[in-house]
């Protein structure tokens, strides 16, 4: 059995069955006396409504007396599910294996939020945590009532409820629910998404009972994806299905004014559908609609290329106008006169590309619609927001909508993934049949959502004792959310545009997150105008820990900077400054493990083209920290930086599942490193100029790390944060940090490309 | 169209089909084996691979008409839970996808590497393996996987 399970009808009873839930369908005779027999105030044969404030809207008993838990985010593949199941397993006192999380479907669950800011744990699983302890206690009164035991001499055992003293009395979930619904309000919060949260009257356990909770136990859907034997959303198939493909303009901004219909007429099924910019076709075969993409004659309207030349991006940036500027936090002190009074101002800038999610695969959506019912298989890591998005993008009632996530090729953010499902949506209803859409490479990495460029600027003030006596960090970007982090309207996604919907960028960027004191503070970031107001293939939006590596980046050299002008060794420079217990023990977790040599950077003892250096930094996300030793090889003949050896030190409070930590850091690391060594979104006046592998390279296997050293800090008593993002952040700083180790030189701008690299050595 | 015959994981299939349409599609459309991913369609990343007389092949740039009585074996004809390649079983026991749309490439291509140097060292793992992409990451659990494999091997 995988863990997780998809339901491929719509009707809510074959959802319940296909899920594993044997739960009595609705409409189905329920033992009446039999329900009033243990409480009709608990449970109940008709499902009560998928609200957030039903516990049946998170957890169901089934029939065999297992358990299926009914989550509103879903797992990218790092193992959220696994841990989610021990979670929900742990409160229930059932074995690990009877519970299966069902996960991603609109239908199924409630909108936790979708995968989003690593708090698939941090949030999704503190609500199933609440549901699953509510659940138990509701389990135990019932049996209570049933057994004639009062609930307090009442324990569970593998969901056996029986008496404390005499384990003969006892009540199966099974007996006491299985198969039927919970009835059972929550006290919900009143939000959607990732803040929701609808505990009930139980409390979760004491950590120091957990069991289940901690263990390492493996994800089960790794099976049957080696052995080819589940679908990701690209395989998904319905009858009548046919294929679509998306036409897009060469210039940025441009639209069809003429499309020759006739010059795919001898493709099979071939039909073009054309609303504004919006230009797509369709084939009955796959392969037909391909062609049918290349061979459609399109006339484009004359318009200017809206890009600066990608060699003056940060100098645009510096001088376009700000609008939005915000202080993180409160200012400490006062920082103007204290710059005013220093001996010494250390000052630098630091630089970040766009990037792109460039996912293993194009994104894959299909929207079958049907007697008004539409039903959209997607990639997307936010399936309760495609279903907003496509009831307004399509003009249908939202509760016709239904949204399955099925597993897609990789998702890193706001992605390719929502526009691919809308796109889908405009198609089917265009053509009246069920429409498989699939985007070319071009496409993927051309037109996703762009991980914002920035120009960030650090400077200090020094005493002259040396002391650090103020500290001001500026970033000045493009906003992280140009088009917003879900497709939820249509003025995120292309097919709003296209159709002619302008977008509606807003504003936000960041501050660093670390708790280095000084007695004057001040942080602060500006956003400008996007560079194109709609369908921009360079519009910001959130990439795996938005905008929290470009920001890290920055301040993290900025220390380095800061450590060595003072002539004092990185770590120490840190602790002297850092104010945070965690923090401070990350740090010391990550250097000591690493082996670290108390020093000044750079190192002076190396000669000759092969040098190589060690370089730290650390960072908070959202109640996690995370400290990395980067120990790296360079060649100043080629540029060519080998990131050797990672020790990363992890605190993010209570770990459910090691092992599923250990490996998303592992991702965390090896796709940071390919984001600081090689990414680079290229353009030129017209448009994205990097549009494959070869135009957009990534980390390759050549380059792998040697080691990567995981030093978790497990702090079962603090409410666990996330995993997903932390440990990316302080990574590319910790990198450059090192090559100023080993060669004295400060990279203040990613990627370090052997040409970047090079001619900065030179 | 043209009828051609296809020998997939040790079965003849006949499709109608563009001589020009590349493998992936007849195998993923006609045949209706999902394993072999479209990952760029350029031959950069190896979303597609399957062997063609035990060599990895790109499908997605590999004429259909091309194939002609070679063995096509995709990731479903390399083994199953119950007979699994070592390669298989590595990836489950090391955890190694993230997504896993990638596995295809890595897998087929390691494949074909251990049935010809059962003890490859690093640097001729990293050698076979190179130019085959992982977005999400996971190059040191294929390292780890296709390593394990080996020793199983014996």
């Amino acid at each position: 059995m995988t863990k997780h399970e998809k339901a491929p009808q719509f009707s809510r009873r074959s959802i319940l069955k296909a899920g594993g839930a044997l739960v009595v369908s609705v409409g189905t005779p329920v033992g009446f006396d039999t329900v009033l027999g243990i409480g009709e105030a608990f449970a109940q044969g008709a499902k009560p409504p998928l609200t957030p404030d039903q516990l049946s809207s998170y957890i169901a008993v089934n029939a065999n007396g297992t358990i299926s838990a009914f989550f509103g985010k879903m797992d990218m593949g790092q193992g959220v599910f696994v841990a989610i199941g021990q979670m929900v397993a742990e409160e229930l006192d059932v074995p690990f294996k009877a519970v299966t999380v069902i996960m991603g479907d609109t239908a199924t669950s409630v909108n936790q939020g979708g995968a989003s800011g690593s708090t698939g744990i941090q949030m999704g699983g503190k609500q199933m945590r609440v549901a699953a302890a509510e659940a138990r206690r509701v389990l135990v009164e019932m049996a209570a009532a049933k057994l004639s035991i009062p609930a307090d001499q009442l324990t569970v055992t593998n969901g056996v409820v029986h008496g404390k003293s005499d384990p003969s009395k006892n009540a199966t979930y099974a007996e006491l629910i299985g198969g039927r619904y919970f009835n059972v309000q929550l006290d919900w919060n009143k939000q959607m998404g990732n803040p929701l949260y609808a505990p009930g009257k139980a409390q979760p356990k004491n950590p120091k009972d957990h069991k289940i909770v901690g263990q390492p136990i493996p994800r089960e859907d790794i099976a049957p994806k080696v052995y080819a034997q589940e679908d990701f959303c690209t395989d998904v198939k319905v009858p009548d299905m046919v294929h679509g493909r998306m036409i897009r303009p060469a210039i940025a901004g441009a639209v069809p004014v003429k499309v020759d219909e006739s010059s795919i007429k001898d493709i099979p099924g071939a039909q073009v559908v054309w609303e504004k910019g919006f230009l797509g076709v369709v084939a009955d075969k796959e392969w037909d609609a391909i062609k049918a993409s290349q061979a459609l004659k399109v006339e484009w309207s004359d318009v200017k290329a809206p890009f600066p030349d990608q060699t003056a991006l940060y100098d645009h940036i510096r001088k376009a106008p700000v609008r939005k500027r915000e202080i993180g936090g409160k200012e400490a002190g006062n920082v103007d006169e204290a710059f005013k009074t220093a001996a010494r101002v250390i000052e630098h800038e630091y630089e970040w590309p766009f990037q792109s999610h460039a996912c293993m695969g194009p994104a894959c959506a299909l929207v079958e619609i049907k007697n008004g019912n539409v039903t959209c298989w997607t990639g997307s890591q936010k399936p309760h927001f495609v279903r907003n998005g496509i009831a307004a993008t399509i003009g249908v009632p939202v509760e016709n909508v239904r949204s399955i996530w099925v597993v897609g090729p990789g998702s890193y953010g706001r992605s390719d993934a929502d526009d691919a499902a809308m796109d889908a949506a405009v198609l089917a209803k265009a053509v009246g049949k069920p429409v498989r859409v699939q985007y070319t490479r071009d496409q993927a990495t051309g037109w996703d959502p762009k991980g914002p460029a920035s120009v960030h600027r650090a400077r200090a003030a020094i005493d002259a004792a040396g002391n650090v006596v103020a500290y001001e960090f500026h970033s000045k970007g493009f906003s992280r959310i140009d088009v917003n982090t879900t497709g939820g309207k249509p003025e995120d996604t292309l097919a709003g545009h296209f159709r002619g919907i302008e977008l509606k960028s807003g504003d936000n960027f960041g501050v660093p997150a670390e708790s280095y004191e000084f007695v004057n503070k001040r942080m602060s970031w500006e956003t400008i105008p996007p560079l194109l107001d709609r369908a921009s293939p360079l519009r910001g939006a959130h990439l795996r820990d938005p905008v929290g590596p470009q920001i890290h980046f920055a301040s993290e050299s900025f220390m380095d900077e800061l450590a060595a002008m003072l002539n004092v060794d990185p770590v120490e420079f840190r602790l002297r400054h850092v104010k945070d217990p965690r923090d401070i023990a990350v740090l010391k977790a990550a250097a000591e493990k690493a082996g670290w040599q108390t020093r000044p950077s750079p190192r002076k003892d190396q000669t000759g083209s092969k040098v190589s250096g060690r370089g730290i930094a650390y960072s908070q996300r959202n109640g996690t920290r995370c400290a990395i030793v980067a120990e790296v090889d360079i060649d100043r003949t080629t540029g060519r930086i080998w990131g050797r050896k990672f020790t990363v030190a992890h605190d993010c409070g209570q770990v459910i599942n090691p092992d599923g930590l250990k490996h998303t850091i592992e991702g965390n690391i090896v796709q940071g490193l390919s984001r600081t060594l090689w990414e680079e979104v290229k353009f030129d006046a017209k448009n994205v100029t990097s549009v494959d592998w070869m135009t957009y390279p990534i980390l390759d296997i050549m380059e792998t790390p040697q080691t990567i050293e995981v030093v978790i800090i497990n702090r079962p008593e603090v409410a666990p944060t996330g995993a997903g993002e932390p440990s990316m952040r302080p990574l590319s700083a910790a990198i450059a940090n090192a090559i100023f180790d080993a060669t004295g030189v400060r990279i203040r701008r990613v990627p370090f490309s052997p040409d970047r690299v090079k001619q900065a050595l030179s | 169209m043209a009828r051609i015959n296809l020998d997939v994981n040790g079965k003849v299939h006949t499709i109608d089909a563009d001589p020009d349409m590349p493998l992936l599609y007849a195998l993923r459309n006609d045949l209706g084996l999902n394993n072999p991913h479209f990952g760029c369609g350029l031959a950069q990343c190896g979303a597609c691979t399957v062997h063609l007389d035990g060599q990895p092949i790109r499908s997605c740039v590999t004429p259909v008409s091309a194939v002609g009585g070679a063995k096509v074996v995709t990731l479903a004809g390399l083994g199953t839970p119950e007979k699994p390649h070592p390669l298989q079983k590595a990836y489950v026991e090391e955890q190694v996808p993230q997504c896993g749309y990638c596995i295809n490439g890595w897998i087929m291509t390691a494949a074909s590497l251990l049935s010809r140097n059962k003890k490859p060292t690093d640097a001729e793992i990293k050698d076979a393996l190179t130019g085959l992409k992982c977005r999400c990451g996971t190059h040191m659990g294929i390292m780890r996987a296709v390593k394990r494999a080996s020793e199983m091997m014996g």
